[in-house]
């Protein structure tokens, strides 16, 4: 159990994702975005990020193009309401069944740890 | 330096020799004329330490808590009701193993109002974690002060010292102020084991569960049960650390010896007074008189409450015939929690009759085999004095004590009861 | 002040990490990540019991990168006192001190520390996100409920009295920073919050910061609502600056760009408001159309 460290006497913690486990399993829809009308890969160049700035989980990625961590995305669906372009649409989980990726990621709650 | 001076200014010198570095803290009487002390000492320039005026007690220990979890040495100080507000944060403090110290001028709480001295107080705050040390003089004021801090960033656990309104907070009495260079020796500066630090970050008091879970390291962290389980073992082992740190003062000071318990005639007596606080100081008058009638009496001074001394006390205690619990305080529907506590620590010793007897096989040192009901030991007996400022009158303590020697009180008998 | 922070000048930075326990399309998860980013890695923070705390991770594991002092309830202000003062004992004084409570620990249980020590002017950020209720704890009415607004404990006819003005009370403490944001106009909050640290003395943001789960709406529209909030002149995005009161950002834009939006096409998008009574709505709308009389005079 633990070392008897000062640390270990008290209510500490130190930081790293996943705190609520992997939260994309709270998805009921997940967003899938259209290239063709994400307008930083139309104009090829720093633009928009709205769905960026407005991310709730900070798991859009401020790149072209942009890309979602389906790991963590809760699928709340405000990038797709808030998409100027209409390039975000959301798709219900159970229709892409083939698709769901589990990456073998560590879990702070399940059998394999974080190391 | 020798100076005579009211137990206020006592505590205000021994925070100021501390070298705490912030003061939080709301006007209570009798607490008042200390922290008044220390804001004369800041504005004066005398001191080095931020003073936070704050607009509560419940913020006066916050403040105190955050300090102290950024680092900082800090100081508080109240008095009943005031305590009491801040009661919610008194657990808080120890929960977070957090060092801080705090002066308990104790008064009784309302209702009604009153403002006089009891116990009532810290003796209500006891089962929050902290370490409570009661002073009987203005001596022990100030070097409990500086023992406080010394005990507290030792074992990362929260002192209140206590010392009683009025008899002690503003009487006069000679007492020594250590030199700052002894204190120096003494009291090294406050390392904490972790300061809140954006290089180093970390998520304090975060809501813990019941079962252990895996920490970002990959190694299992405790649940809230293994840190209430270390709490308690690093406060029976303070016992032992306190007695270490009481040494070390003697050494440097020439004062002290006892860190828990302040036996006086107690080697040879028959009935032992056991108090807290001023009270055992005028106990020992009562001892005299009762000892020139031929009643061999003594007192036991109960210095460090919680965690409690319980092996020390029985140890004074056993040989007598009989013990008589004194207390200014009481735990409403049963008896004073001292005498409790006194009774439950006796429970399972053996007394000097058993000893005398052969009774049972062993080491006579060996007095804690708990589990069953002492043997031979001391009857004990619980008599509350002193509540809401009621006058003790050494006299009285004098007739009821010869009194309770002879079987004839309640239990608990009530000194000075005008009912 | 500087020019206005544009998503392409917003800091990449995040100082939260994903996988949080906030619920989904929180309103205060968008306020808090854009609101680290303009704190930057130099802060303490000082949080009470609330939704935070959840969102911040439960021990072992901190959903934030930045250092937290969690304590109790009614004590934010006080504890953030006392890190400040510790700072300064030890020289430390290039970190910035936040407190960020809910609505319950600012408005309630907190205001009282609150008020001590913007009297004090002790230099330190207290940001309120207002969800306008005890969300963490399943839903209650706090001081910043709404009238009208459908709780557990104002379970069938709504919340009788008018939301507690906090901003109010807090420019009255003649603190030299006073503004309120939304979680719908980050970038104007992280504005908000630039502008706040770089003032001396006590500053408070008040963030309206809508909730799915308390206020009864998809999670898709969480800065949908937040906007409407705005528009309908519901909820006002202002600063009061060393005393001057000033309109900014989107409700500046409303005062030329009147009327406002009913307000009715607020209430409806959420089922906390379903009870409220025709002459209730009328009511709200009539407070709203004072007050904008008085942005209007004002100017």
């Amino acid at each position: 159990m633990g070392t008897r460290d000062y640390r270990y006497k008290t209510s500490h913690s130190l930081s790293g994702p996943g705190d609520g486990g992997r939260t994309g399993s709270w998805r009921v829809q997940r967003p899938i975005i259209d290239l063709e009308r994400c307008t930083p890969v139309k104009r090829g160049s720093e633009a928009c990020f709205i769905c960026w700035l407005y991310c709730p989980d900070a798991v859009i990625s401020r790149t072209i193009p942009p890309t979602i961590d389906y790991e963590y995305c809760k699928g709340c669906a405000i990038c797709a309401e808030e998409c100027p372009t209409k390039a975000i649409t959301m798709v219900d989980e159970t229709e892409r069944p083939e698709e769901v990726d589990t990456p073998d990621t560590c879990s702070f709650e399940g059998p394999r740890p974080c190391t | 330096m020798h100076v005579i001076e009211n137990g206020n200014v006592a505590a205000a010198l021994g925070v100021k020799l501390a070298g705490v570095q912030v003061i939080a803290a709301y006007p209570i009487t009798p607490q008042t004329p200390l922290t008044e002390k220390l804001s004369e000492f800041i504005e004066a320039g005398e001191m080095k330490a931020e003073y936070i005026p704050v607009e509560s007690e419940h913020s006066a220990l916050a403040a105190c808590i955050a300090a102290s979890s950024t680092g900082a040495r800090a100081f508080t100080a109240t008095s009943a009701n005031g305590l009491l507000y801040m009661h919610e944060q008194v657990h808080w403090a120890a929960g977070a193993r957090l060092p801080i110290v705090m002066c308990v001028v104790n008064r009784a709480v309302g209702a009604p109002w009153n403002i006089w001295n009891d116990h009532q107080d810290s003796i209500s705050q006891r089962d929050t974690g902290w370490i409570q040390m009661y002073a009987c003089d203005h001596q022990q004021i100030i070097d409990s002060v500086l023992k406080a801090f010394a005990i507290a960033e030792t074992v990362s656990i929260p002192v209140m010292v206590c010392y009683d309104g009025y008899l002690l907070s503003h009487t006069y009495m000679p007492f020594e102020v250590p030199e700052e260079k002894q204190v120096k020796r003494f009291l090294r500066p406050f390392k904490p084991h972790y300061a809140l630090d954006p290089q180093n970050p970390a998520n304090l008091n975060t809501v813990t569960l019941p079962d252990v879970r895996m920490d970002v390291e990959g190694e299992m962290a405790h649940g809230y049960m293994e840190f209430r389980y270390l709490l308690q073992e690093d406060l029976r082992q303070t016992l032992t650390i306190a007695q270490e740190i009481e040494d070390r003062f003697t050494q440097i000071f020439g004062r002290g010896g006892n860190a828990l318990l302040e036996p006086h005639r107690c080697n040879d007596a028959d009935y032992i007074v056991v108090g807290l606080g001023s009270l055992t100081y005028q106990l020992r008058d009562v001892v005299e008189t009762l000892r020139s009638e031929g009643l061999k009496v003594g007192v036991l001074g109960i210095r460090m409450y919680r965690p409690f001394p319980d092996e020390a006390a029985v140890e004074v205690l056993r040989r007598a015939r009989g013990v008589f619990v004194i207390e200014k305080a009481l735990s409403y529907g049963y008896e004073g929690a001292l005498s409790s506590d006194i009774k439950a620590a006796l429970y399972g010793c053996r007394g000097d009759g058993a000893d005398a007897a052969g009774g049972l096989p062993g080491d006579r040192t060996d007095v804690t085999q708990r589990g069953g009901p002492c043997v031979d030991g001391p009857f004990v007996r619980g008599l509350i004095a002193g509540i809401g400022g009621r006058d003790i009158r050494t006299a009285d303590l004098t007739d009821t004590l010869r009194t309770a020697i002879t079987g004839a009180l309640d239990d608990p008998g009530w000194i000075g009861l005008k009912i | 002040m500087s020019a206005k922070t544009t998503i392409l000048t917003l800091p990449k930075e995040e100082l939260v990490h994903p996988g949080n326990r906030a619920c989904t399309g929180c309103g205060l998860s968008i306020a808090y990540r854009i609101g680290l980013k303009a704190l930057g890695p130099d802060t303490i923070l000082v949080v009470p019991p609330s939704c935070l705390t959840v969102l911040q991770g439960l021990f072992p594991v901190a959903s934030t990168k930045l250092p937290c002092l969690n304590v109790t309830f009614a004590s934010t202000a006080a504890a953030a006192t006392g890190v400040l003062e510790a700072l300064k004992a030890q020289g430390r004084t290039y970190i910035k001190v936040v407190g960020w409570a809910g609505d319950g620990g600012t408005s309630d249980i907190g205001i009282q520390a609150l008020s001590g020590a913007a009297e004090r002017g002790d230099d330190f950020l207290f940001i309120c996100y207002d969800n306008e209720g005890y969300m963490n704890t399943g839903v209650q009415r706090s001081g910043t409920t709404p009238q009208g607004a459908i709780t557990t404990n104002t379970p069938f006819k709504g919340k009788q009295q008018r939301k507690k003005d906090v901003p109010a009370i807090m420019a009255a403490h003649g603190i030299d920073y006073v503004a309120t944001a939304s979680s719908a106009y980050p970038l104007d909050l992280y504005d908000k919050i630039k502008k706040a640290l770089s003032i001396e003395g006590t500053k408070y943001i008040h963030i309206h910061t809508p909730c799915p789960p308390g206020w009864g709406f998809d999670t898709r529209y969480t800065v949908k609502i937040g906007r409407l909030a705005i528009e309908t002149g519901y909820f006002d995005l202002y600063e009061v600056d060393h005393g001057e009161f000033r309109l900014t950002g989107a409700s500046g834009k409303l005062l030329e760009k009147r009327p406002l939006t009913p307000v009715i096409e607020y209430l409806k998008t959420q089922s906390r408001f379903k009870v409220m009574t025709e002459e209730q709505v009328a009511d709200i709308q009539e407070q709203i159309d004072a007050k904008w009389a008085g942005f209007s005079r004002a100017i």
